[in-house]
């Protein structure tokens, strides 16, 4: 069922592809942790911003991605802009959610025993409220990576230029070649569940102060 | 700006309204396939969920399985199933088998953990209490447990629903049906007004059922209406709806 | 606790006309103050005590501005506290509040050297200092430093925040219901720990408690504050005790306030009686004569140290021979002089023999103390000039320290 040859001959490819891949979604979670980063220390401290921009993203939400990327194809073309909008903006709205509730997850007796210190605003921000939004923070990064990661195969209907490893799920789908959408679906799914343990991984290195947590249920916009 | 008039034009142009690629038809396929593939997984999760939550026996292995199926990208699911559903029906094996299989694992874990996560979190004191007055375990979960969790499930539900909504279009790249069909054949025709349209109905129809599906929401809330709340990402059985668009 | 032990770090504190009023329509707000003056003198604990949103707290904050009063000033070693950088003057007050507030994500000890870093202290001496407080507090720190909050008990996490409070050896320090989480066996053995500190350090505390006998038993001074954050009395617990400046504050104490009373007395106060004693190994006859010429009608019988074996009735005592350790049929409750009267009676009460042994700290027997010599004391001290104007320096503490001490008080474990 599988043709060992086509795959054996198309490793650069795959290299290359899964490179790329890695870029698409890199370039999007940096540029989306960036600025929700920023945002977020904003819209945590002045509830206004916190309002209008939960709106937007929960409007953002409901978009799926395939009108979202296909939205940009008149204004952007084929170039990879198209691609990184949506992906940043997707990121984006699910990173701003998570640093926000983050800083402000710091317990009342905890902001209270601060400011009876002696702690500045900025101190305190740098050394109480950010150290307790990391457990968020690295949360909404690892959904966001994970989904990312997927989306970025999405972006393989936006041309040959584009896509990571998408490009074979999308190219075998339309040759009907099932070897060529596996090469492309299976180092997905395995990059995917990399991230997500890595990232699981991550989370309890750096807070070993922490809780275990258990699962979460379903948080709606 | 011409893209608008365009949309506007084919938006308005009686011919998209009619025969089997036309709006209402593509429409009612999307709105089908979605509350079929809905049905399913409820069927499956709900269930489960249940027994789960209630009995707390094999929990470790519901959660395993549902963080799992929450990291795999809906794309790559597609296409990881193509090889078996084309063998089992080679016609629609390559078209809508895929996209439908991957819709019911993608709507599982966000059904399966709400009503789980939900019953659990149902305040054990309440329930010492019921069990105190001699409920049943069967009373219990029906009278207690469930009405107690219900926002929490619907919630998990609706988060499926949208996320089957928007996966529902991506079956267009596999020659499916659905309102993904006029992004894809506008790419595919150069057909900005065709393209733009669909995004409009689309994203039109995702905002819609996201609404519909609030409202129902907080009406399962035990004090009637009430400001659901707003959690932060925790888990990926809360990525956006449009993930189901991955 | 007697003065001369006081080399006095702490600051005084002087509340002048101080009020705070709140929007009326602003809701979940803490109490409010109306017209507060007061001074606490430097190194005394001085007890805010009220029932909830009297403006105790309230009163708290405001003296590290974590709110600010709207009218009237707060004076630290007569300096007023309005005109000082606010983060300077928080470095400068120890702050421990009910619910802690450690940092989640900081070890114990980076939590206690919290304030010295605040104050750019070199990092060896943040480490050595907070190595130093966790001992005092009763915390090993090779056990315990590098621990995360969420790893310690309740009682222990109040013990890193006393110690995290004290890092900077603050003059003042503000402490809100601080032992209010703890159940009431980790918190009897917290505040005697907790006075026992004060002590040595000598700080100036400003203490809330909701709780009337908390704050008998830590306050050098007692505020009583009523509704609307009014002060109804401002006096050492046995003044507010023996003398309530109202109905409120009456009802407030409690109709036990004679009962509390007995608790700020120490069996030192009394003139103990005499015992009639004899060594193992003494001529009964001898006893025998010696016991019959005293009302009390039993021998204490002790060993070579003096310390008491038991009780010999005198119709027991033989005629001829040596006294022997058989014959005490039985013992009374050792007590200290540091005992409080209300523990000593209590065990009086459950004793089959109706008088106390009061030992020295060797074991040796100093006299006896009998119920009626307490009521006795009891009736003197009523209404007693002695305690209504008391010199701050001769107030004994509510039973406090003795308590550690003393055989009344189940023992001590050693904190852990």
């Amino acid at each position: 069922m599988i043709d060992w040859g086509w795959v054996a001959d198309h490793l650069d490819h795959v290299a290359f592809r899964t490179l790329q891949h890695l870029y698409l979604a890199a370039i999007a979670l940096a540029i989306g942790f960036a600025v929700s980063f920023a945002f977020g220390v904003i819209a945590a401290r002045w509830r206004p911003v916190n309002v209008v921009s939960t709106a937007i993203a929960g409007l953002v939400f409901t978009i799926p991605s395939l009108a979202l990327f296909a939205a940009l194809v008149p204004v952007t073309g084929l170039s990879i802009l198209t691609a990184e909008v949506p992906l940043v903006l997707y990121t984006l709205v699910i990173l701003l959610r998570n640093v926000v509730a983050g800083l402000q997850a710091a317990p009342p007796d905890v902001r209270e025993a601060a400011d009876g210190m002696g702690f500045r605003a900025a101190g305190r921000l740098w050394r109480v409220e950010l150290p307790l939004a990391v457990p968020l923070i690295i949360a909404g990064l690892r959904v966001a990576t994970v989904s990312t990661i997927g989306l970025v195969t999405i972006t393989a209907t936006l041309g040959d230029a584009l896509g990571g490893l998408g490009f074979f799920i999308y190219e075998g789908m339309n040759r009907f070649f099932l070897t060529e959408i596996l090469v492309g679906a299976v180092p997905t799914i395995l990059l995917s569940l990399v991230a997500d343990r890595a990232f699981v991984w991550l989370q309890g290195r750096a807070t070993p102060w922490a809780p275990p947590r258990g699962l979460q249920p379903e948080s709606n916009a | 700006m011409t893209f608008v008039t365009e949309t506007l034009a084919w938006l308005t142009d009686g011919d998209s309204w009619v025969g089997p690629n036309g709006i209402p038809a593509r429409l009612l396929e999307h709105v089908e396939v979605s509350i079929l593939v809905l049905l399913i997984a409820v069927a499956i999760a709900l269930p489960a969920g249940l027994f789960i939550g209630h009995t707390r026996r094999a929990t470790s292995l519901a959660v395993g399985l549902a963080n799992v199926g929450r990291a795999i990208p809906t794309f790559a699911m597609m296409g990881i199933l193509l090889p078996f559903t084309q063998a089992y029906d080679p016609a629609l094996g390559f078209t809508l088998y895929p996209t439908v299989l991957a819709m019911i694992i993608l709507a599982l874990p966000p059904i399966l953990v709400n009503t789980y996560a939900g019953v659990t979190e149902v305040d054990r004191d309440i329930v010492e209490a019921a069990r105190g007055m001699g409920f049943r375990g069967g009373q219990i979960l029906r009278d207690i447990e469930i009405p107690l969790a219900l926002p929490v499930i619907v919630g998990g539900i609706r988060s499926a629903a949208v996320q089957v909504i928007a996966t529902t279009t991506l079956g267009a790249i596999l020659a499916g049906g659905g309102l993904g069909r006029f992004i894809i054949d506008g790419i595919a025709q150069n057909d900005d007004g065709m393209l733009y349209g669909g995004v409009v109905l689309v994203a039109g129809l995702a905002m819609l059922s996201e609404l519909l599906l609030s409202r129902i929401q907080r009406v399962a809330q035990p004090s009637g209406r009430g400001r659901l709340p707003r959690r932060p990402f925790l888990q990926l059985a809360e990525l956006p709806p449009r993930e189901a668009g991955i | 606790m007697s003065a001369p032990a006081r080399h006095a770090s702490g600051a005084t504190v002087d509340f002048e006309h101080v009020s705070k009023q709140y929007d009326a329509h602003a809701k979940g707000t803490p109490g409010a103050v109306n017209d507060l003056s007061f001074h606490v003198p430097a190194g005394r604990i001085c007890v805010l005590v009220g029932p909830s949103g009297c403006g105790k707290t309230t009163s708290l904050k405001m003296v590290n501005r974590l709110i600010e009063p709207t009218a009237g000033r707060i004076l630290i070693d007569g300096v007023d506290t309005a005109g000082r950088d606010v983060t300077e003057l928080r470095r400068g007050i120890g702050y421990v509040i009910q619910q802690v507030g450690l940092f989640p994500h900081q070890t114990i000890a980076q939590n206690v050297a919290t304030v010295p870093r605040l104050l750019g202290w070199p990092a060896a001496r943040q480490r050595e200092r907070a190595e130093e407080l966790l001992a005092l507090v009763g915390l090993d720190p090779g056990r315990y430093r590098n621990r995360y909050p969420r790893q310690l008990s309740g009682g222990e996490r109040q013990r890193v925040g006393v110690a995290r409070a004290l890092a900077a050896d603050p003059p003042i320090m503000l402490m809100d219901e601080p032992f209010g989480a703890v159940d009431p066996i980790v918190r009897e053995r917290l505040q005697n720990e907790f006075l026992r500190l004060q002590e040595d350090l000598a700080k100036t505390i400003l203490f809330v408690t909701h709780d009337i006998d908390e704050a008998i038993k830590m306050g050098d001074l007692v505020a009583v504050m009523q509704l609307g954050g009014k002060l109804e009395q401002f006096a050492p617990p046995a003044e507010i005790l023996a003398n309530p400046a109202s109905e409120f504050v009456a009802r407030f104490v409690g109709a036990d306030r004679g009962l509390k009373r007995l608790s700020l007395s120490r069996v030192s106060e009394l003139d103990l009686r005499p015992a009639v004693i004899a060594r193992v190994g003494d001529a009964s006859a001898e006893a025998r004569r010696r016991s019959a010429t005293d009302p009390f009608p039993y021998l204490l019988l002790v060993d070579e140290s003096r310390r008491p074996i038991g009780w010999i009735a005198d119709a027991a005592i033989p005629s001829e021979g040596r006294l022997d350790e058989r014959l005490a049929h039985s013992m009374s409750p050792l007590i200290n002089r540091r005992t409080t009267l209300k523990d000593a009676l209590s065990m009086l009460l459950d004793a089959d023999v109706q008088a106390g042994i009061v030992v020295d700290r060797t074991g040796a027997v100093l006299g006896l103390v009998t119920a009626d010599m307490i009521a006795e004391r009891m009736r003197e001290t009523a209404g007693d000039a002695r305690f209504a104007a008391v010199d701050l320096e001769t107030i004994e503490r509510a039973g406090a320290i003795g308590a550690i001490e003393g055989a009344a008080q189940p023992s001590e474990p050693a904190p852990t």
